[in-house]
């Protein structure tokens, strides 16, 4: 791969990691009962371990190739980018709502990035494809958890039905986006078609057992991988950069 | 292959024996698993170590009681290296880490991985109770008080434990 699309697919998935580490520990504290309180913050913790790894790779080649003076580490690249250089997915940065729709959204993420870095352990490159090994064994837990408790709950009570299809109806218009391509996607060695495949297969298999519904006809949202993103980001970004951006270089 | 100087492997394990898993005081990073090698390269001693969960707070400080722990041995060169394949098995851990642990209350993982799969509600793994050996125990949630543990209860002498779960 070419080291700037390399760099860029690095910074996506790192992005997106993060982002949802990010939104998930929104609930520390705030959980509907203390083990899923527990659950849904051990999630986060893997996920911005995994957002650590990519941001790790990034900046080391950016530093390989960089012209620039200042070097970057994970930190600058996490802490001081804008909302435009971020190309996390829409979904990830979509508010957590209620329980349900938390749910359906890490749901929604990790049976796609289950299929995904299935595939990226084989890849030729060896930083991306050890990342990938490495991470989808707390993404098997991540899917697991979350598909129990999709079926859980939409198979539930009335309330918590109802609450799920608005979830899945709220959600689902940001899923296109995963099979759209980037320009810095085409030769990562990922076949986004047989990923497409299986997750609408195993997507489909969870709603039904849930007695829930795929949305028939949605429009799909577009342009988070390329820096376009809905109007939650920026408050996201506002958050967690605030610490270095008011004190530049602080340290714990 | 260059021969390195004269190292004492065994003498660096044996210290490195006695940096602690801050979150599981009882286990050192070698019953752990995670030290992968030690070696002197031009007069710079590495140890490369490999993280257990991505998310793990601890990593960052048993790198670095690593490093002091090497300074104060009289190695003015060292560096830890972490690497991330092949990725950290709890299969990794010593039997005598593994003892440790049940002395301290948590249940050791299970020699098989039994659930590390997306099959959905599968039966529980067989933990045995830490406290009173009973293997007559459920699972209370797969996620615990740190990203290695699972929450358990012994359904004998009622006693709440942590499962270091299989991985």
């Amino acid at each position: 791969m070419e080291t700037n699309a390399l760099i860029e697919y690095s910074l996506h998935l790192a992005d997106t990691a993060l982002i949802l580490g990010q939104r998930n520990a929104e609930w520390c504290g705030h959980g509907p009962i203390l083990e899923q309180d527990i659950a849904i913050t051990n999630i986060s913790l893997d996920l911005i371990g995994q957002a650590r790894y990519f941001y790790q790779y990034a900046a080391e080649l950016i530093n390989q190739s960089a012209t620039s003076a200042k070097e970057a580490t994970e930190n600058t690249l996490a802490y001081l980018r804008t909302e435009r250089e971020y190309k996390n997915l829409l979904l990830v940065e979509q508010p957590n709502g209620d329980w349900g729709q938390t749910v359906i959204r890490q749901f929604l993420f990790s049976s796609y990035q289950h299929l995904l870095f299935d595939q990226l352990q084989k890849s030729r490159n060896e930083n991306l494809a050890s990342i990938a090994a490495k991470s989808l064994k707390e993404i098997t837990y991540h899917l697991r958890w979350s598909s129990e408790w999709v079926i859980r709950l939409g198979d539930g009570t009335d309330e918590s039905h109802q609450r799920m299809t608005h979830a899945i109806k709220e959600l689902w218009p940001y899923t296109g986006e995963m099979f759209l391509d980037a320009p810095y996607e085409k030769e990562t060695g990922v076949d986004i078609k047989i990923i497409k495949q299986l997750w609408n297969e195993k997507v489909s298999a969870v709603l039904n057992e849930a007695t829930l519904r795929v949305p028939e006809k949605a429009f799909m949202h577009s342009g988070g991988k390329t820096g376009k993103h809905t109007e939650h980001l920026g408050y996201i970004l506002t958050e967690l950069q605030y610490m270095q951006r008011a004190y530049p270089d602080s340290q714990w | 292959m260059k021969v390195s100087h004269h190292i004492d492997k065994k003498m660096i394990y044996e210290y490195l024996e006695e940096i602690k898993d801050p979150e599981v005081p009882v286990l050192s990073i070698i019953d752990l698993g995670i030290v992968r090698d030690v070696s002197l390269n031009d007069e710079e001693l590495e140890v490369v170590i490999t993280p257990t969960y991505s998310g793990c707070p601890a990593m960052d400080m048993i790198k670095i009681s690593i490093q002091v722990m090497l300074s104060t041995l009289g190695f003015k060169k060292t560096k830890v290296t972490q690497v991330l394949s092949p990725a950290w098995t709890t299969e990794w851990m010593s039997e005598e880490g593994k003892r440790k642990l049940k002395q301290y209350g948590i249940a050791p993982p299970n020699p098989k991985q039994q659930v590390c799969n997306d099959k959905l509600f599968v039966a529980d793994e067989a933990v045995q109770c830490p406290h009173c050996n009973s293997y007559h125990t459920h699972r209370i949630s797969e996620f615990g008080s740190t990203a290695c543990k699972a929450l358990f209860q012994c359904n004998d002498c009622k006693e709440p434990f942590d499962y270091f779960k299989c991985h």
